[in-house]
């Protein structure tokens, strides 16, 4: 228990609140510093807490949402494996949604909660999933540069300070790195296959590659939770940190995948030992924030009708639990 | 699992039930991003899953599974028209499984405890069945002994396919089992549930599907036609590509 001390030093005193807030907070800082997992019934600053909730909720709802572009292409898919492998990846995504919402409730929220925020736009989802998927190679996009852009994310998310968070990211890494295992080999059986295959594969990294680049979050000089976070350790890394790790990783897998990145700027250097890269278009970024991407009405009405659509039968299932003593579905 | 083709005489009955398989593995699909609450999500896309599992073993059997899902016509497609129905409300599609799955769990549990070609297929498959006739046992429960609404949509969706249950009892050629007893036990099991969950069990016609022509004979109900075309226009578009 990383604030056991606190409790210790406290308790049976007459310490005012003020006095005791202090202590909780210096154990809590002495944890944090020691790389020791602040768990769910430790104390936590409150702005700590709301800070996780707004991030895990984010998180969650990414990937309930991030279902929507996929599973457009479950009943379109070309072939009973790779609609296998489809499947299979949209239904991890839900596991991940239920993993997150299930960490964040140990904050002391509810997932009914969360989907309402979700639901009435005061809480946000990964810009990314504002883009259609308009081909059957975007599919492959998605596996390669976002679940890509994902993972450099949430690796480091596995030594967050939140012991349930860094618990449910050790889990969906191991399945996002799969994930984009197949969405990379998806891409390049289309990049070495027909003409208009190539091109198809080419054509969605062109359109997915900048907003991919846009996942790691605004630059760090505009960053407003970053350095709160990072002295928290709920983030190890900063925004631009992770971006271009990202891009020193996905350039050379480029070159194997025998496809362009949509970038004049791009280019090796030397002396940084990293690669250079072109501006991204914040305005672009911003403006999907904002709500006016190409599919925000769209994924979020998705989202509302399903649930309001699905309201007779999660009260079916409450109504029935409270007849026969069953859990509620 | 021996995916070398069987003997032309068993390839009507590996498509037969290859066909069902795929077919409701393609409609569950249409489910994802669309239900009530997110463990379903999970749920109906691992049934679909299975599904699409059993679907590939059979059809491999008979050739290439590609080639038989996507370049078939409608004509030549051998599902029940149970499975082809379109989902309709979460009811319909839980009458649809349990209609289904409770079929599908007796007809494997007959050719898992036999000694014929598809006894090794049904054995794997019928542990797999068998979650999904519990899983839509269980929706029907809740929904049919739940609220007044969802007691009415249950009843709604267990009579609309009613006239689709006739069809499953047809002797399929190549499939060793005892239809008659077959169709005994799942009046009974199918009875029972309807019962506990406060419906009834309907009483339309169970041949009407039949006499306007069955799935088992190539002849569909009019939404299969428009699945398949969504199902197969991205391969056909691209002939001999490999994906």
């Amino acid at each position: 228990m990383a604030t056991a001390a606190a409790h210790r030093t406290t308790t049976g005193t007459q310490a005012g609140q003020a006095e005791r807030t202090a202590a909780y907070e210096a154990a809590f800082d002495t944890a944090v510093a020691a790389d020791e997992r602040i768990e769910p019934r430790d104390w936590m600053p409150d702005s700590y807490r709301a800070s996780l909730v707004r991030q895990m909720a984010q998180h969650a709802h990414s990937e309930i949402i991030g279902m929507q572009p996929e599973a457009n292409w479950i009943t379109r898919a070309p072939s009973l494996r790779r609609k296998a492998i489809l499947m299979a990846k949209v239904q991890d995504e839900a596991g991940h949604g239920l993993y997150l919402y299930s960490a964040a409730e140990t904050l002391g929220t509810s997932r009914e909660e969360l989907l309402d925020k979700l639901h009435s736009g005061r809480q946000k989802y990964s810009s990314i999933f504002n883009y259609p998927t308009l081909t059957w190679a975007d599919v492959g996009a998605i596996g390669w540069l976002v679940d890509g852009a994902a993972i450099t994310n949430q690796v480091p998310l596995c030594r967050c300070s939140y012991g349930p968070y860094a618990r449910a990211m050790i889990r969906i890494c191991k399945e996002e790195s799969f994930h984009q295992r197949q969405g990379y080999e998806l891409l390049l059986t289309l990049s070495r296959g027909t003409p208009e295959q190539h091109a198809m594969a080419q054509d969605a990294v062109d359109r997915w590659w900048w907003p991919s680049l846009m996942m790691f979050g605004p630059p760090d000089d505009e960053s407003a939770h970053s350095a709160q976070s990072m002295a928290w350790k709920i983030k190890r890394h900063s925004n631009d940190e992770l971006r271009q790790r990202f891009v020193d990783i996905a350039v050379p897998q480029a070159e194997a995948l025998g496809l362009t990145l949509p970038d004049p700027d791009l280019r090796w250097n030397e002396e940084r030992g990293q690669y250079d890269f072109g501006a991204i278009d914040w305005d672009e970024f911003r403006d999907v924030l904002k709500g006016n991407g190409p599919c925000n009405e769209q994924r979020i009405t998705q989202r509302r009708q399903a649930h309001e659509e699905g309201a007779w039968v999660r009260d079916a299932a409450s109504a029935y639990a409270a007849k026969h003593g069953e859990a509620a579905a | 699992m021996n995916r070398a083709p069987v003997a032309a005489a068993l390839a009507p009955a590996a498509l037969a039930l290859g066909d069902d398989a795929l077919v409701l593995s393609h409609r569950l699909g249409e489910w994802a991003g669309h239900a009530p609450v997110l463990e379903e999500e999970v749920a109906l896309a691992n049934i679909a899953l299975d599904l699409l599992g059993q679907a590939r073993i059979l059809l491999s059997l008979v050739g290439d599974e590609d080639e038989l899902a996507y370049l078939r016509e409608e004509r030549t497609f051998r599902n029940l028209q149970l499975v082809e129905q379109p989902n309709g409300d979460f009811a319909q599609t839980i009458a649809r499984q349990l209609y289904f799955s409770t079929y599908q769990e007796l007809l494997y549990g007959q050719l898992a405890s036999g000694d014929g070609a598809f006894a090794p297929l049904a054995a794997k498959a019928v542990k797999e069945v068998a979650y999904h006739r519990d899983h839509a046992e269980h929706w029907t429960l809740r929904l049919g002994d739940g609220t007044d609404e969802s007691h009415g949509r249950m009843q709604r969706g267990c009579d609309a396919l009613w006239r689709f249950t006739g069809e499953m009892f047809q002797p399929v050629e190549g499939v060793d089992a005892d239809w008659q007893k077959l169709e005994d036990d799942w009046r009974e099991s199918v009875g029972t549930v309807l019962g506990r969950a406060t419906l009834t069990v309907p009483d339309g016609p169970r041949s009407g599907a039949w006499a306007a022509g069955a799935g088992r004979q190539g002849l569909h109900t009019e939404p299969f036609g428009r699945m398949l075309a969504e199902m197969q226009h991205l391969h056909r578009s691209h002939p001999g590509a490999t994906w």
